[in-house]
């Protein structure tokens, strides 16, 4: 295996390592709770762990590896949880199979938020910087309101749709099953942690197999230098569409799995302090680097549990922790210190 | 008429805007950084007003001008302790440390002044003895034989942001702080080597910007009166969106984006939809940036090849 692992190139190196470390992370909790030794708080974050990590690896192909701003990435993954909800509650007694019917459910979800992604990219896509950024911010608001006001409703007849208020008119046995404001209620909880598990598995194979190709080079290729790029023939918006639309695509599909780990969904769940706290999860664990995003995620999404004996002053606690740690990774003279003590590291940082 | 009474709350929520827009497309113009913090150094300077007012009984503007001190001296704070160390950071890093002030602001005021949400008082009002004798507390003046309504905080806002503008356009044109101020945000190398200190005038810049969030929070409170910790957030998010809406960077751009996006939202409320407002003016946003990338009033600038 070692041997293997020399001959392979680093960055492939480094997305073996990635999945290696995933899996081990996977045996270990998935042993730890059937022996019952992670507590009960720790073992119901499981979930939303998973799709913490699969929304922050994501977010960095549009943020790391397409180099765009986005602070809207929680209007995916509402699109995704809304449309991946609808899905597996009108799929109830065509696939009795739960799994089957999670599976089928965030396909639904990943193909409706690629469209969103899709149609939002056509502008976005053609601003730049603070710009796009503030752009896809009101997107993400936009999209929370929609929410906010839909009704759909399901009964014989098909789907009902309203806006505003409840003017489905379902049939005596139909159902409600986004009320608006309400959200999603009694939702069946599907989501497992092996769901969530397979699924970050799948966003890695995505994101690694997308960045490695012809396609994925083309984009870092315009992220470093958009003129050059143009310049030597590459189509831009097909790239950056490629990218953003992925990227947006396995967020819905995160969407899904976590709200069908709760029994209810509220659209302000996805507000623009989702967005942040992903985008927070992204920058920490450096940009472009998903082993990173993972690691970041998973002990920012524990952070706040684990201050649980600070209470009160645990989210204090947190905001300082994430400015120290803002302020230590970028300090000059940390910086030199640590590449200091791994000679190899800079050269070769420089040299990629 | 009840067309002109939409427009002019709708003028009044968007001195509001162009107020704190001011904040973030000064700060963005000098250090090129979005300060997320921005919105809850907004909500410091509401309960600051808000205590010094209904718990001490000082005067009114007493509170204001302590809130604005507190502010500043916040705002100088925050720069040196969270930003100043990360001047030659990537720009997202200084976004997310932004991003944590913001939380510790939030989460501050959550432990000092608990979640309850406290009830601003009207300092706009005038005490005045009705036909009877009796006395009577007025906080609005009757137009056009009462078929227009406007209250006096809907005229101070107005007259403070005008105010505030002219004061800011002067400063910047015509004092040499100001003038430091604006070839900083041109070019900063250049401005340090004809003397100007950059970091004491980019301090200057945050406490001008915060010593304003502070009017604008207690202004804000005056019209809507509920303050809780997370109220200068949404605040914060649209006024941010007005300063790119008028074109981040231009002080003018400020005062025009929220000036068109209070009338926006008080429209959308009043003559579409109430709960869809907050969509049509994002909708509104986008066209517009599509339209021109740069925002109203910002420079487009041309790429060299």
């Amino acid at each position: 295996m070692a041997n293997k692992l020399n001959t392979l190139n680093k960055t492939n190196r480094w997305n073996y390592i990635t999945y290696l470390l995933v899996i081990i992370a996977y045996v270990i909790l998935q042993v730890m709770s059937s022996t019952g030794s992670i507590s009960s708080s720790l073992k119901g974050m499981l979930v939303p762990i998973c799709a913490y990590v699969v929304m922050a690896v994501s977010l960095n192909l549009t943020v790391g590896v397409l180099g765009e701003l986005s602070l809207g990435h929680a209007g995916f993954m509402s699109v995704g949880a809304f449309t991946g909800v609808t899905a597996a509650v009108s799929l109830q007694n065509l696939i009795p199979f739960a799994p089957l019917r999670l599976a089928v459910s965030m396909v639904v979800a990943a193909l409706f938020a690629a469209l969103a992604g899709f149609l939002i990219g056509i502008p976005v896509l053609r601003l730049k910087g603070d710009y796009l950024a503030i752009v896809t911010l009101a997107f993400g608001e936009i999209i929370k309101s929609i929410f906010n006001n839909l009704y759909v409703g399901l009964d014989e007849s098909g789907f009902h749709f309203s806006l505003l208020s409840d003017t489905t008119d379902l049939s005596e046995n139909g159902t409600l099953i986004i009320g608006g404001p309400m959200g999603i209620g009694s939702i069946q909880k599907i989501s497992t942690f092996t769901a969530g598990f397979i699924l970050v598995m799948i966003t890695l194979v995505v994101v690694f197999h997308l960045v490695n190709s012809r396609a994925g080079r083309a984009i870092m290729a315009i992220r470093d230098n958009r003129i050059a790029a143009e310049s030597v023939g590459l189509n831009i918006t097909k790239y950056k569409m490629m990218a953003f639309v992925t990227s947006a695509a396995l967020a819905g599909s995160a969407g899904a799995l976590f709200a069908m780990n709760y029994s209810t969904i509220v659209a302000n769940k996805f507000d623009f302090n989702t967005s942040i706290l992903v985008l927070v999860f992204v920058v920490l664990g450096g940009l472009g680097n998903m082993l990173g995003s993972i690691i970041a995620a998973a002990a920012l999404t524990i952070l706040p549990e684990a201050l649980r004996e600070f209470s009160d002053y645990r989210m204090l606690v947190y905001a300082i922790v994430l400015i120290l740690v803002m302020l230590a990774t970028n300090n000059p003279t940390l910086k030199s210190f640590l590449a200091r003590l791994k000679p190899g590291k800079r050269g070769e940082k420089e040299a990629a | 008429m009840t067309f002109l009474n939409y427009l002019i709350s709708g003028i009044s929520l968007g001195s509001i805007y162009a107020i704190i827009a001011l904040g973030y497309t000064m700060v963005y113009g000098i250090a090129k950084m979005l300060n997320f913090a921005h919105g809850d150094v907004i909500m410091v300077g509401a309960y600051i007003c808000f205590y010094a007012v209904s718990r001490y009984s000082l005067p009114p503007l007493v509170g204001v001008i302590l809130a604005m001190l507190v502010c500043t001296v916040l705002g100088i704070v925050v720069e040196r302790l969270a930003y100043k160390p990360l001047r030659s950071a990537p720009s997202l890093a200084v976004l997310i440390t932004a991003i944590g002030v913001s939380y510790f602001l939030q989460n501050a005021a959550l432990l000092l002044w608990s979640s309850n949400p406290k009830v601003f008082p009207n300092a706009f009002v005038i005490n005045t003895i009705d036909e009877a004798g009796n006395p009577v507390v007025q906080s609005s003046i009757d137009l056009f034989g009462g078929q227009l309504k406007v209250s006096f905080v809907t005229i101070a806002t107005i007259a403070i942001c005008i105010v505030i503008m002219l004061a800011l356009l002067w400063f910047t044109s015509k004092t040499r702080l100001g003038k430091a101020m604006r070839a900083c945000s041109e070019d900063k190398g250049a401005a340090q080597l004809m003397g100007i200190n950059v970091n004491a005038t980019i301090s200057m810049t945050f406490a001008i910007g915060s010593g304003l969030a502070a009017i604008a929070g207690v202004l804000l409170c005056s019209a809507y009166p509920t303050l809780v910790p997370t109220t200068g957030s949404m605040p914060g998010i649209k006024a941010f969106t007005a300063a790119v809406f008028g074109g981040i960077g231009s002080i003018p751009g400020a005062l025009l984006g929220g000036l068109l996006l209070g009338i926006i939202e008080i429209f959308a409320k009043a003559y579409i939809s109430t709960q869809l407002s907050d969509a049509i003016v994002f909708a509104v946003l986008i066209v517009v940036l599509l339209v021109k990338p740069a925002g109203l009033l910002g420079k487009q600038i041309r790429e060299k090849v």
